[in-house]
């Protein structure tokens, strides 16, 4: 999410620079700046909703599995990948979570 | 508790700059007093303004608006006064960090994650059984009952729970209330989860009954997901937003593959089945998943359930915008006043209470909120937006599927709900039964009946009960009026019951495995071998001892002659309340011990627990005791008793009067056994309270205070304080980014 901030902010300057800029650029070039932003709005907003739902999903698990361990134990190796995904669902099958009606 | 080390940014807002974001400016008082107004004009135009019709839009901004205020000032009391969150105290996510359940999370995506985990179907169906009493009375108590009681259970246990690392509502009733206390909430929660997995496999049945379509539709699910989990096991582990994607495609080809089959002979024999077959199918389905290991069929197909609620609710919110339907169902119908209408008997108060279990007030978060989502918030603070705001999103999908019922024409609905048993399941039964009840508006024709089932592509409408019908139904109307027309009715009518169906088959499959989990926990203690869950004969005998009890629910409601839903789904809402009376009770128990100065606020929680239980008792009592054979069991039990000692056959064959003394016997009995365990909980409850208050307080039972060394804020936006803090911790958490990021992919 602040990723997304970042270059939230990033744009937000580029825009700035862009107003104030020399007076009277010509209407072609004012096309492609609207166009620019709009593009880099559409962007930004992919961005967001791809993270959002690579959070709400659980794509970024492993992820942050990794980035846990490599803090916290910076010598050992972290499982793959793939034996990460085995055991958080044995250890599903172990501990089942409710799910509403 | 020390004090963080001080080379770091301070992780909680200071008290000075909380006193000066809560000061009032011009600008915030005339925001609120827009809202306050357009939620009081609202108001009126449901409740007061008598026309022919009424604008659909208008419980969208009754709801909203009453919504805002209530997270804005009675949640902050709740804040202010009772759980009095510390973010200097780190939660159970950061002190036992693990990366895999103990993980600190983006409060905007746990928000959406927890809401998954909560929401499923029954905020769909109660309100659409709950509309033959009128709009008005539904739609206060869903608005109302969640700003004073659902969201205040929802938040509170959530809060509590990860102040003890994430401990169950069970776990925490034993420490709390004691042996006594602790045993019967145990036991009253594994009952009411065995009849929550039985009702919700009735409304499937009901709404696949004699419906090829759905049937294979629904049926496809089953491969799609399976294909998932190996797609994720083997193929790319991980991609999960990719797989559900891949499963969203393949499910919209099964249900537009459905109309084709469903026009087929082979399709007509295959999958045209009668209800019967498709429970006893419900009920080996429901075995072989829940002993099948997760990641086959449980995982994936909960992620594709993710999926599309998520799209579904925002697609409806979106077009009841935008289509904003006229509404012509009044505000009280006659049912409401009488208590006798078709659908389910028995007076407003308490039947309306129970009938809308969730979206108002639902037990069964208190099993979510506490145990998972606790051990993933990120500070304090922020269970206020996750728990209240979360079950503030649940009512309103408790809303839009109150006005996607009430947007079809009062007969069809009549015609849709009423048990076969009055409407003899043909069109001229269910036409000549409708129009002798005396409703406003134009009679129902035969016509209306036959168009409608065409329309959606099934054989007929008549008495599909179970809500889940009507509901697609109603939501086919909105949604072919904004996207698609007429042409898409169908569609947009099994869309509907598939995603239903596939929210209530996810319930079904992680219900018998939390309850199998909670048996072998139980049955632990005297043979210690059930309690290693890797003993497969365990697994598997709990597993068909769960299933038996649900299953055995399930086919006495299918079978049922008096009509199945309008008989058990009263027993559905009561259990469902009685656990949110044992929640509570547990909260009050907690807030009690927790010292002199939170007695003065104790009614926040006991407001809510008198009134569950309040409405749970008296719904037990009628049900057990009223003498009218329509709304009491035993009442009913003695009269088809009566008439099969007497050889009168009046009411039915032997074998249909043998049924319905059996389950009769069953419902009357279940009544007494819930109301018997939730009196025994609260009334520990209540001592342990009294006793708490006298001592002036209590055992602390919270998780040793650590520091925290974090900082994230706590509502959806950031406060300006918040973004300044925010902004001093960006050089550490870019850090923290770039090895998330560097490691991921």
């Amino acid at each position: 999410m602040t990723a997304m901030h970042n270059s939230a902010r990033i744009d937000a300057r580029a825009a700035e620079a862009a107003d104030s800029g020399r007076s009277g650029p010509d209407l072609a070039e004012l096309c492609r700046r609207a166009a620019r932003a709009v593009a880099r709005g559409a962007a930004r907003t992919a961005r967001g909703i791809r993270w959002y739902m690579s959070g709400l999903m659980g794509d970024d698990a492993y992820a942050v599995y990794v980035a846990h361990q490599r803090r916290t134990h910076p010598g050992a190796e972290p499982l793959t990948e793939r034996q990460f995904w085995r055991q958080k669902m044995d250890d599903q099958d172990r501990n089942p979570g409710a799910r509403c009606c | 508790m020390t004090a963080p080390s001080p080379t770091q940014p301070p992780v909680a807002v200071s008290d000075d700059d909380h006193a000066r974001q809560a000061r009032w400016t011009p600008l915030k008082i005339a925001i609120w007093v827009a809202i306050a107004l357009l939620g009081g004009v609202a108001w009126v135009m449901l409740a007061l303004v008598r026309g022919e019709t009424v604008n659909a839009i208008w419980f969208v901004f009754a709801a909203v608006c009453t919504y805002l205020i209530g997270y804005r000032f009675y949640s902050k009391v709740i804040e202010r006064y009772i759980t009095r969150p510390d973010d200097r105290r780190a939660t159970p996510a950061e002190v036992r960090s693990d990366g895999k359940d103990y993980v600190p999370t983006d409060r905007r995506v746990l928000y959406g994650h927890h809401f998954a985990a909560i929401a499923g179907a029954g905020p769909l169906v109660g309100p659409v059984l709950a509309a033959q009493m009128g709009y008005l009375p539904g739609t206060i108590w869903i608005i109302v009952g969640v700003v004073l009681a659902g969201a205040v259970q929802d938040y509170t246990v959530l809060f509590f729970s990860m102040r003890r690392g994430g401990r169950t509502i069970g776990q925490m009733a034993r420490q709390e209330l004691g042996r006594i206390g602790g045993t019967a909430a145990i036991i009253a929660s594994l009952l009411i989860m065995l009849i929550i997995v039985a009702i919700l496999a009735l409304v499937v049945v009901n709404a696949l009954g004699e419906s090829p379509w759905g049937v294979f539709s629904v049926a496809m699910t089953i491969p799609i997901a399976l294909f998932m989990g190996v797609y994720l096991r083997y193929l790319r582990p991980g991609k999960v937003t990719e797989v559900s994607l891949i499963g969203f495609v393949l499910l919209m080809f099964a249900i537009i593959g459905g109309g084709w089959v469903a026009g087929t002979e082979w399709g007509q024999a295959i999958f045209h089945l009668d209800r019967t077959t498709i429970a006893v199918g419900i009920i080996i389905y429901g075995f072989v998943a829940a002993v099948l290991p997760v990641w086959l069929l449980l995982a994936p197909r909960d992620y594709l359930s993710t999926f599309m609620k998520i799209g579904v609710i925002v697609m409806l919110a979106g077009a009841i915008v935008l289509v904003r339907p006229e509404i012509s169902v009044p505000a009280v119908t006659i049912f409401g006043e009488n208590g006798l209408g078709p659908v389910f008997a028995g007076p407003l108060f308490p039947f309306l209470f129970v009938t809308i279990a969730c979206g108002a007030l639902s037990g069964f978060h208190a099993l979510i909120a506490s145990g998972t989502t606790p051990k993933l918030v990120e500070k304090e603070r922020q269970t206020r937006f996750i728990g209240y705001g979360g079950m503030l999103m649940e009512s309103f999908v408790a809303i839009m599927a109150l006005v996607a019922a009430i947007s079809i024409d009062q007969g069809i609905y009549f015609a849709m709900n009423a048990p076969a048993a009055a409407t003899g399941g043909t069109v001229e039964g269910a036409v000549a039964f409708v129009n002798s009840l005396g409703l406003t508006g134009s009679p129902l024709t035969a016509d209306m009946l036959t168009g409608t089932a065409a329309a959606v592509g099934e054989e007929s409408i008549v008495s599909r009960t179970g809500g889940a019908p009507t509901l697609a139904l109603g939501l086919a109307h909105i949604m072919q009026q904004a996207l698609g027309g007429q042409a898409l009715m169908a569609f947009w009518y099994h869309f509907a019951i598939m995603f239903e169906a596939l929210f209530i088959l996810t319930a079904v499959d992680a219900g018998t495995r939390v309850a199998r989990f909670m048996l072998q926990d139980s049955i632990g203690a005297w043979f210690p071998k059930f309690r290693d869950v890797s003993w497969r004969p365990g697994v598997w005998i709990c597993t068909a001892i769960m299933v038996a009890g649900w299953g055995t629910i399930l086919i006495l409601g299918v079978t049922d002659p008096l009509g199945g839903i309008n008989t058990f789904f009263p027993l559905f809402g009561i259990a469902n309340q009685l656990l949110a009376a044992i929640a509570l009770a547990v909260v009050m128990a907690i807030v009690a011990k927790r010292g002199p100065s939170y007695v003065k606020w104790l009614w926040i929680v006991a407001l809510p627990l008198a009134f569950t239980a309040v409405v749970t008792v008296t719904a037990s009592l009628y049900k057990i005791f009223s003498p009218v054979p329509a709304i009491g069991y035993w009442a009913n039990h003695v009269k088809y008793r009566t008439a099969l000692e007497s050889g009168d056959d009046t009411l039915g064959t032997p074998e249909v009067i043998g049924a319905v003394i059996r389950n009769t016997a069953v419902q009357g009995t279940l009544s007494i056994i819930f109301v018997t365990l939730a009196i025994v909980v609260i009334v520990t409850a209540v001592v342990v309270t009294i006793r708490a208050i006298r001592a002036g307080g209590g055992e602390e039972t919270e998780d040793e205070a650590v520091p925290s060394r974090r900082f994230a804020p706590a509502g959806f936006l950031p406060t300006a304080a918040e973004r300044a803090l925010e902004k001093e911790w960006e050089p550490i958490l870019a850090d923290e980014r770039r090895e998330t990021a560097r490691r991921g992919h």
